[in-house]
């Protein structure tokens, strides 16, 4: 039993029944990281001191005052392409090994404020580019339900650290995937939440166009605790969206009945596996137990997601990443004749090879010739793929389907040929693309591993993912198993 | 025909400001060529009356005040600055 099998409900109520400390709390996180970490090599860099300190200021503040954050005394782990001050943020990229940052990004200023407690950084493929956190400049992270197979990714060290009890919570980044695919993979619960819910402000950029933060933790009533937190329009990101932030934990009613539920045949054709398609299937049968009701329809142009995301997310890339060019931060190069040198080498010396990959392909897509041929016929057809979710949304609440084509795979096994890798993240792609909602939930297992359920939503309505989440989640037990490490 | 040559690929690496080996722009171009040939798939689509996505909301430009606020402690600038000598950003040679 550990303290993090409890919800946030529970533990603050724990808290106030002075059953527990926000120490016990940290030092349960810490205890589990010194014990399983070295195993599943989820974290980058500890907090450790100044999680302890946090702890104590907390832990007075709970016997003198009477207002509490939303997540107060609960720990968190941070991906590490999101800038903490004065915790090294490295984007698990060599280029950035010493980064040092001078602010928080608004997450963490909003997470800070909402008295939580940041554990460390989390591990990543490198600059949030692949699907396994193998890209990592660093460290290999581990799945916990079978060591030898990789968390999913790019933000692996999120969704292993969570599901290992690490940590009750954790943020990551999501371009095409990146939570909700690892989420599937580790059998936690991930969110991407709407384009510009969330602040993008000292999240290190990849895709800005793609790109949203959003939280990764074992159980629903979790997850729509730190959305409450992090959502909402901040001057710093323009981007941000000036829309209402609704009470999220109050959408988890458990009602669905009547619920209208699209089931894109696309989403369990060719690729995906059986095993994943009957899980998929049993969970659409346990929702209609509870009054919902599906149909199949098409998404017509999801077959092209896949490459419009690969020319649009590289081009957005090769510009996002001329930054790091060894003047202003971060490594340089030893051995330089001259500036055009000096940033050749430290870039080719500071990136792994499928940051170089997408940042060529991004160059070529973007350079004269070709631009029109590449990425505006991306731009395109992503107004295509746009389309095709606005029109299932005129009918249906939700879309539901699987979030991956298959469970983790062995580590290694897709390394070799970068299109295979791809392959993976084919059910998650359009959702970035549309700028939708999407969620990961633990819907069975297949071999002893976990199978994500998605659930896709209108713009904003994060509340409507969560209440299905929620609905299902009460009605079956798959977010209640845990590895054993 | 290849979609992408070696020659093509050198040329793509040093507007990106990349350091690439001949063995290293070989397997590129191999890569590249497969991905670039994969994202062709797009032609079988008639967009020729299919506006652009600039935004996935339908937000334009935001604006506000211009109001001048206080920039960052010099200090803060240059903290993680590879090489810096008074106050500023110290790079090799420019000009040979």
């Amino acid at each position: 039993m550990s303290l993090f099998d409890y919800r946030v409900s529970e533990l603050h109520s724990l808290l106030h029944k002075k059953e527990i400390s926000v120490s016990d709390l940290v030092d349960e996180s810490f205890k589990r990281i010194h014990e399983v970490d070295e195993k599943v090599q989820a974290f980058l860099t500890l907090n450790e001191e100044q999680a302890r300190t946090k702890a104590k200021e907390l832990d007075e503040k709970l016997a003198t005052e009477k207002e509490f954050g939303l997540l107060f005394g609960m720990p968190i782990g941070i991906k590490d392409n999101i800038v903490t001050k004065g915790l090294r943020t490295t984007c698990a990229s060599k280029i950035l090994y010493n980064f040092d940052p001078i602010y928080d990004a608004t997450v963490v200023e909003r997470l800070h404020q909402a008295d939580a407690v940041t554990i460390g950084k989390l591990n990543m493929d490198e600059f949030a580019m692949g699907s396994s956190t193998e890209n990592s400049g660093f460290q290999l992270t581990r799945n916990p339900w079978d060591l030898e197979r990789v968390p999913g990714g790019s933000s692996g060290g999120s969704a292993a650290a969570v599901a290992a009890g690490e940590v009750p919570f954790a943020l990551g980044s999501d371009t095409g995937g990146s939570i909700r695919q690892p989420a599937a993979f580790c059998g936690v619960v991930g969110l991407k939440p709407t384009y510009g819910r969330v602040s993008r402000y000292g999240l290190v950029a990849f895709a800005s166009s793609l790109d949203q933060i959003g939280p990764i933790t074992r159980n629903v009533e979790d997850n729509a605790y730190l959305l409450q937190v992090i959502s909402g329009v901040d001057p710093m990101d323009s981007t941000s969206a000036n829309v209402d932030v609704p009470d999220y934990v109050s959408a988890l009613t458990g009602d669905i009945q009547g619920l209208k539920i699209a089931v894109p045949k696309e989403y369990l054709g060719e690729g995906v596996s059986e095993e994943v398609r009957q899980s998929v299937l049993d969970a659409l049968k346990v929702l209609e137990g509870l009054g919902a009701t599906w149909e199949e329809v098409s998404l017509p142009h999801s077959k092209y997601a896949l490459a419009t995301y690969y020319l649009l997310a590289s081009s957005e890339a090769s510009a996002n990443l001329a930054r790091f060019d060894g003047v202003r931060y971060g490594y340089r190069t030893d051995n330089a004749k001259n500036l055009i040198d000096m940033y050749k080498q430290t870039r080719s010396e500071g990136f792994g090879n499928e940051v170089k990959r997408r940042i060529m392909l991004g160059t070529f897509a973007l350079s004269s010739g070709h631009y029109d041929a590449y990425y505006k016929k991306a731009q395109k057809v992503r107004t295509l793929i746009k389309q095709d979710f606005e029109n299932v949304f005129e009918k249906y609440d939700v879309i539901i389907g699987p979030t991956t084509p298959t469970p983790a795979f062995k580590i290694g096994e897709k390394t070799s040929d970068p299109l295979t890798m791809y392959a993976n993240d084919i059910l998650t792609i359009p959702v970035n693309l549309a700028g939708v909602p999407g969620i990961s939930i633990p819907c069975g297992f297949v071999n002893g591993l976990p199978v994500g359920l998605q659930i896709i939503g209108k713009h904003f309505d994060e509340s409507t993912i969560y209440r299905v989440a929620h609905a299902f989640e009460q009605a079956t037990d798959y977010h209640k198993q845990k590895p054993t490490l | 025909m290849s979609r992408i040559s070696i020659e093509q690929v050198k040329h793509v690496a040093h507007l990106a400001r990349l350091a690439i080996t001949e063995e290293e722009a070989a397997m590129f171009a191999k890569q590249l060529d497969a991905i670039i040939t994969f994202a062709e798939q797009l032609n079988e689509l008639d967009t020729e009356n299919v506006p652009p996505t600039s935004h996935v909301l339908n937000m334009k430009n935001v604006m506000r005040e211009d109001v001048p606020t206080a920039g960052l402690p010099l200090e803060d600038v240059l903290k993680n600055a590879p090489d810096h000598q008074d106050g500023q950003f110290r790079v090799p040679a420019i000009l040979e």
